[in-house]
């Protein structure tokens, strides 16, 4: 297995599956019983509580995973977003975290450090100053939330492409992961990471980042909901493994493309 | 094409039950999990579903269902039309509508005389709510296509003004829709042949259906 930054240096030891294995086959059994049961309480219930242990639960999962596989289909990665004057920008932008806008810990930005991992050739750290002498872009897109608001924003920084390609990563890998200081563990596919309108943002509306919107490094991509879009990045790795998300753990769609 | 259909012996052969009923379940899914996502950043502030109205008890689920039942929804309607425009039942039922009829059976049904005496001819309200209902289901298809993916299918979504435009109509698809299922419910349930004739076919078109061309 690749030495990761996002996995548990210590693997637990595999042997302590065989010690187990007749508790994990009755809880398997148990579990089999209980399924049954609750798909047949299931038709009783308008709430319709299923997580991902259920059968119903699991088969809406897979759902979401072809569901994945048919936006990657769809995903054009010349087709560039409309963007809008400068007068139509919201400032400050609309905050949004699974916090409260009270509760966001600013980061130190002369002591962070961007961390990378995976499948890159230079995994030296970055500073911001280092960041802030490569290629610059600016745009001004719509910023859609899968809650159902948007609002326009114009949002400067380096291209994520310029980035991957400025420190060597393989650009033929399946997943960029970001690692936050909100621990807010996010993921996108490659072919969003090098779409002209990925940004590692840096700026809003001509200003420096303010705290509550990810300084001093966030992502901002113009072809995938809000939610995607992580503050306050301290690591980047590159990988095939699809190391999820956030919100996707709790049944988000990963993809998430609009 | 023949004027007489030989799959259609019953006033609804088996494939529009099936698809009737498929519809059904589609639809339903559909109305309670997008009641589910809507009430995450609600378009009425006067209006939230209640948790016992949505499917999914929060929104990563509601969003799960959606998406889930959209295929069914989107592949058997498109079936449906396949179906009714290749067999000419669309037009047969549906067609024409004259208007001084709409207003003789508006007139009937505030008068309560809402007796089906043939259920195999459509009176003239009926005509015009399936085909509104019908309109409504392409329309909801079409516009979540366009919130769906407001960037990659960008022409679209331009139909509708921006994303947020997109989404109202989407809201009012699914509120005609609604509207419909009331009525049609409310209907079939006084008219229990007609729901019995959803389940078993109906009574028999002994007489070759002549279309008048």
């Amino acid at each position: 297995m690749l030495k990761s930054m996002f996995r548990p240096a210590k693997t637990p030891d595999a042997s302590i599956l065989d010690d187990h294995r007749p508790m994990i086959r009755s809880l398997e059994r148990r579990g089999l019983i209980r399924g049954g049961l609750s798909l047949g309480a299931l038709t009783m219930l308008t709430g319709c509580d299923i997580s991902d242990s259920t059968s119903i639960g699991q088969a809406l999962r897979a759902m979401s995973s072809f569901n994945d596989r048919v936006q990657a289909a769809i995903f054009d990665p010349n087709k560039l977003a409309p963007e809008y004057p400068a007068s139509m920008v919201l400032k400050p932008p609309r905050f949004n975290a699974y916090y409260e806008i009270e509760d966001v810990k600013p980061v130190d930005g002369d002591r962070w450090r961007l961390e990378l991992a995976g499948l890159i050739d230079n995994k030296q750290p970055w500073t911001r100053q280092q960041i802030a002498a490569l290629p610059q872009r600016e745009m001004i897109i719509r910023h859609i939330c899968v809650e159902g608001w948007d609002y326009i924003g114009q949002w400067s920084g380096v291209p994520l492409r310029t980035f991957l390609q400025a420190v060597g990563a393989d650009l033929t890998a399946r997943y960029v992961a970001f690692k936050t200081a909100d621990d807010y563990p996010s993921s996108i596919d490659m072919a969003t990471a090098l779409h002209p309108q990925t940004l590692l943002a840096t700026s809003y509306a001509g200003e420096t980042l303010t705290d509550p919107y990810g300084y001093p490094l966030r992502l901002r991509t113009s072809t995938k909901l809000g939610f995607k879009n992580p503050k306050w990045i301290t690591a980047i790795e590159v990988t095939n493994t699809n190391p999820g998300g956030y919100w996707e753990k709790l049944g988000f769609n990963w993809q998430s493309s609009i | 094409m023949s004027t007489t259909i030989a799959s259609a012996r019953r006033l609804h052969p088996w494939p529009v039950r099936v698809m009737h009923w498929t519809n059904a379940v589609a639809m339903i899914i559909m109305i309670g999990s997008g009641w589910g996502i809507y009430n995450d950043s609600v378009i009425f502030h006067f209006l939230h579903f209640p948790q016992w109205l949505r499917i999914g008890s929060w929104a990563a689920e509601s969003l799960l269902w959606h998406f889930a039942a959209m295929w069914l929804l989107a592949i058997n309607g498109l079936a449906y039309l396949t179906y009714g425009t290749l067999t000419g039942r669309l037009r047969e039922r549906m067609l024409p509508i004259r208007l001084s009829e709409l207003v003789h059976t508006v007139r009937d049904t505030l008068r309560f005389k809402i007796a089906h005496d043939d259920l195999t001819v459509y009176n003239a309200v009926q005509k015009l709510l399936y085909i509104v209902v019908i309109l409504a289901g392409i329309s909801q298809v079409i516009s979540g296509l366009a919130i769906w993916k407001p960037i990659q299918f960008s022409w679209l979504i331009s139909l509708f003004g921006e994303f947020q435009g997109g989404r109202l109509v989407h809201f009012l698809g699914m509120a005609v829709i609604v509207g419909f299922l009331a009525v049609h419910v409310a209907l079939s349930l006084l008219v229990p042949s007609t729901l019995w004739a959803m389940l078993t076919g109906g009574p028999r078109l002994d007489k070759p259906r002549s279309r008048a061309v």
